[in-house]
């Protein structure tokens, strides 16, 4: 009747676990409590839990990349305390049963669920905007996919409280992940969560692609498109070209360990090797995928507070796309080790090289795009050059460890750690931080409060050299990855100071939290009624902050690049109080839909059943998803429409007295 | 800061700290690329902090040029500096990729001792197959000696890792992989399990001991006279998992034993965990 599941799979001999379960549980009950109380849930789910709108589906991303950021930000807070004491006979606090399940958390949750999640939740929301159009090409699939996400969030997390997490590390290679192996949940977990938000992320990708290939305002031909859009539709080819890869190795996986198969079992006939190739071909991809969206932010920021266009347009446009292209060429770069010949590994190690070139080549342009120009130091701007200075170091020990004989002795090392974590936090929390900040008043109609923004910029790059400088000396001592304790009593001092690091990042985080408390408190004194409170270059500031539902009453005539600059210094418009001509019909927006939220309910009941092997409950919530999808493909009546007078009456509204 | 952080990497027994032909090429290259790219590293980050300071509002000595957008001149210059810096580091791949290729023979006078190296949960087996001797968790080796290792896995993958020799491989179970070490000093030098291979993974250490070849030839003779011998029944017994296990000698092994557990990857998956 449960399958595997009985009371014993809720960790009641493990503290940690059973205790964050609990509060979790408790804080969780509380807000529904509250929501109840207050009686908010019509409200939320007429606006925000069935919305459409690709707006609020960016700012739910963006709040779930949030939430997720702790949890996985205190998975790497227990790393580094157990390793700053974990040193000579001291065996720590965490057991190497508990550790193996942290660490393989923290990298599937910092990437899946927070990077990821916040680098699409801001694609969502300003992607339709700068491109001038009312909202992506598939709205209720834009929902659907946010809530596959929200399911594989889910999963990773009941994770805690029943059962185990995968110990495998963050792409579970086999054999280690086959059944043999491991016999638990813990990898049906980290599976299944991963195939229902993949799948998620898959149609993301379809949408965007299809978005920003087809749905551009009148004028706006490729090369008048923003640079913060190109760089998102490189990173969605990537997702609609990688995704399948993932999605296909995990079910190969999947049926090894579910029906027997032998795909990448040691025995007969499997070759683990195979879903290590396949996994970084997806793998690397990925990276990209998360950080050429965050070299769009730092291109529309340094743009914008330095007065000017970026400088070479045409480059930073070729230099994305050819970085689109060569990620999926290098991808042998994470195991020259394998024992490939020399001819394979120096092939990889030079494809692996000449991705710096494009990625130079656009620091370089930043630079001249700062140089003549009138630069307002704002937080967006702290952001992006506490990137330039700290990713062009990651780029470096990134090409070091290109160079295949340099790898074999950096590979896994806490050298290759410091190396991921300098692009990934130098490189895509930067650029998520910087967009958060530069799009909020955009989003929510009032700015940040700066001085705090700032606080927290210098927290994260000094709490970040802190952690991981040490890390890459550690490396060159001798220092492998994933350990749970070490012998070597001579490093630990310097495990203390990337602990200490740890927590001055964690104060980052805290001041984020409290800069956003503070900002909503006095919201009312920081409103932005312009709708252009940067001075601002692209058409997503032309609109009222924040845009009404159907984003522009008139859509945007492009004759440029800077489209919304070229207005402004045309006198044609100052901002959007100047009251655009009325529009002439109404403007029809997609109606919202139960159906993302009902799909990934289904879905995590058929993950859940899956992982406990409850089939027929498996099966349940697989027909549940496959008839809700198919109810919707006979829903015709997918509009609502606004009214002229409504219209009318926003515009009124927003030019009026303010 | 960085100064006194690479300073104790130098003196430990890291990868900075090498003490044989592979780990000494290998440093060389680590510092001539790390000192090629600080050519461009540095001079890019000093201009970011200028540049940004300099071009601040409010700064009236400033030029500003709002519309500047394009330069060909400059659009040249900043592809080419990236370009050269990979054409002179592509470069120091292709050769080093083919010089350090861990298959490639070390070029020696005498000649090398054949290692067959087996990783099990959680421990190393080495067997000298022209010795007829084996050793859990000790490699011990003559210094100035070059080594000829096979490696593979009874289970799940490793990485083979002595950081002060050099090259790190993968051992994957069926699949052999190659390497070529040598040490030229004496000493104990740590070794390590570089991938991630389960819960005894932090204890799946070794040491190799460098010895004088008069000493590495009575470590043989006293192997050979104490301890049983490994046959299929103990090699059964060893791939039970087990953790931080000491040091210990085979008189004898089955011939063969290497290829044997080649051949049958797979075998003795580890104990259903609670």
């Amino acid at each position: 009747m449960f399958g595997k599941l009985s009371l014993a799979a809720i960790p009641w001999d493990q503290p940690i676990p059973l205790i964050t379960s609990v509060v979790i549980v408790l804080l969780v009950v509380t807000i529904l409590a509250l929501i109840t109380y207050k009686g908010w849930w019509p409200y939320l789910w007429r606006e925000w839990l069935t919305s459409t709108d690709h707006k609020r589906i960016g700012v739910m991303y963006v709040v779930l990349s949030l939430v997720m950021l702790l949890r996985g930000f205190s998975d790497a807070i227990m790393m580094r305390s157990q390793l700053a004491v974990a040193a000579g006979a001291a065996a720590g606090y965490l057991p190497p049963e508990h550790y193996d399940q942290i660490f393989s958390a923290h990298g599937t949750i910092m990437i899946f669920f927070v990077a990821m999640t916040f680098v699409i939740g801001l694609m969502n929301f300003v992607v339709p905007l700068q491109l001038g159009v009312r909202d992506v090409a598939f709205p209720v699939l834009n929902s659907v996919s946010f809530w596959l996400t929200a399911a594989g969030v889910l999963l990773v997390n009941l994770s805690l409280m029943i059962g185990e997490f995968a110990r495998t590390g963050w792409l579970a290679y086999p054999p280690l992940s086959e059944i043999a192996y491991s016999p638990g949940v813990g990898v049906d977990y980290y599976l299944w969560s991963l195939q229902i938000s993949g799948l998620g992320t898959l149609l993301a990708g379809i949408n965007f692609t299809t978005t920003i290939l087809k749905l551009r305002a009148p004028g706006m031909s490729y090369s008048r498109m923003p640079i913060f859009c190109w760089t998102a539709l490189a990173s969605n080819l990537l997702i609609v070209a990688a995704f399948p890869i993932l999605t296909a190795t995990f079910a190969m996986l999947l049926l090894d360990r579910y029906l027997g198969f032998h795909f990448f079992t040691n025995d007969a006939g499997g070759n683990p090797m195979m879903y290590i190739n396949l996994i970084w071909a997806w793998g690397h991809p990925e990276v990209y995928i998360l950080v050429l969206p965050a070299f769009g932010v730092f291109s529309e920021v340094i743009a914008t507070f330095s007065g000017k266009p970026l400088f070479g347009q045409r480059s930073m446009v070729i230099a994305t796309m050819a970085i689109c292209m060569l990620s999926f060429m290098v991808w042998l770069h994470h195991f020259f080790t394998m024992g490939a010949g020399a001819n394979v590994n120096a092939f990889f190690g030079i494809m692996t090289m000449i991705i710096a070139v494009p990625t130079g080549v656009k620091v370089f342009n930043w630079l001249f795009t700062l140089y003549w120009g009138e630069v307002r130091f704002t937080s967006p701007v702290y952001w992006s050059l506490g990137f330039m200075v700290t990713f062009v170091i990651g780029g470096m020990t990134g090409v070091l460890l290109a160079i295949p004989p340099a790898d074999f002795v950096l590979h896994n090392s806490l050298f290759l750690v410091a190396h991921f974590h300098n692009v990934i936090i130098g490189g895509v929390v930067f650029g998520a931080m910087a967009g958060y900040t530069y799009w909020f008043p955009k989003a929510f109609g009032f700015t940040l409060h700066e001085g705090l923004g700032k606080a927290s910029f210098w927290c994260w790059f000094i709490g970040f050299y802190l952690a991981f400088m040490p890390l890459y000396v550690l490396g060159l001592m001798g220092a492998t990855r994933r350990m749970q304790h070490y012998s070597d009593t001579s490093w630990q001092p310097l495990m203390w100071v990337a602990f200490a690091g740890a927590l001055v990042i964690f104060a980052g985080i805290a001041f984020t939290i409290a800069q956003l408390v503070v900002s909503i408190r006095t919201r009312d004194r920081r409103r932005d009624t312009t709708g252009d409170p940067w001075n601002g270059r692209t058409l997503e500031w032309s609109t009222a902050s924040p845009p009404p539902p159907w984003n522009f009453t008139a859509l945007p005539q492009v004759s440029g690049i800077d489209e919304f600059w070229s207005m402004k210094h045309a006198g044609k418009k100052t901002s959007p109080r100047a009251a655009p001509p009325a529009p002439a019909a109404p403007i029809h927006v997609p109606r919202s839909s139960p159906l993302g939220f009902l799909t990934a309910f289904c879905a995590v009941i058929f993950g859940f059943a899956s992982i406990w092997h409850v089939w027929w409950l498996a099966i349940l919530g697989l027909v549940g998803a496959i008839a809700l999808l198919l109810r919707h493909s006979w829903q015709l009546n997918t509009e609502v429409q606004v009214s002229a007078q409504e219209i009318a009456a926003f515009d009124a509204h927003e030019a009026g007295p303010g | 800061m960085m100064l006194v952080f690479l300073e104790s990497a130098c003196t430990s027994s890291g990868v900075l700290d090498p003490h044989g032909p592979v780990g000494g090429a290998e440093r060389t290259i680590l510092f001539n690329a790390t000192i090629i790219m600080l050519a461009v590293v540095v001079p890019v980050i000093l201009a970011t902090g200028l540049f940004a300071w300099w071009f601040r509002a409010g700064n009236r000595k400033a030029r500003r040029e709002p519309e500047w957008s394009y330069a060909g001149r400059i659009e040249f210059v900043v592809w080419a500096i990236p370009a050269l810096v990979v054409l002179f580091l592509g470069g120091i791949a292709w050769i080093g990729s083919h010089d350090l290729d861990p298959r490639t023979r070390l070029h020696a006078s005498s000649a090398p001792i054949e290692v067959e190296v087996v990783s099990l949960d959680w421990k190393w087996l080495f067997i000298y197959p022209g010795l007829g001797i084996a050793s859990v968790n000790r490699l011990v080796a003559p210094v100035g000696t070059p080594l000829h290792i096979r490696l593979t896995s009874a289970g799940v993958m490793n990485s083979f890792f002595i950081p002060q020799l050099g090259s790190q491989i993968y051992t994957m179970a069926g699949m052999a992989t190659e390497l070529n070490l040598q040490a030229d000093d004496q000493g104990i030098f740590p070794g390590l399990s570089a991938q991630f291979s389960g819960d005894g993974f932090s204890d799946m250490r070794f040491d190799a001991a460098v010895v004088t070849p008069q000493a590495f030839a009575q470590w043989i003779e006293e192997t050979r006279s104490h301890g049983g011998s490994l046959g299929p029944k103990e090699y059964a017994e060893l791939t039970r998992p087990s953790r931080k296990e000491a040091p210990r000698t085979f008189a004898a092994v089955s011939p063969n034993l290497f290829d044997a557990i080649l051949a049958t990857p797979g075998a003795a998956p580890r104990e259903a965990s609670k």
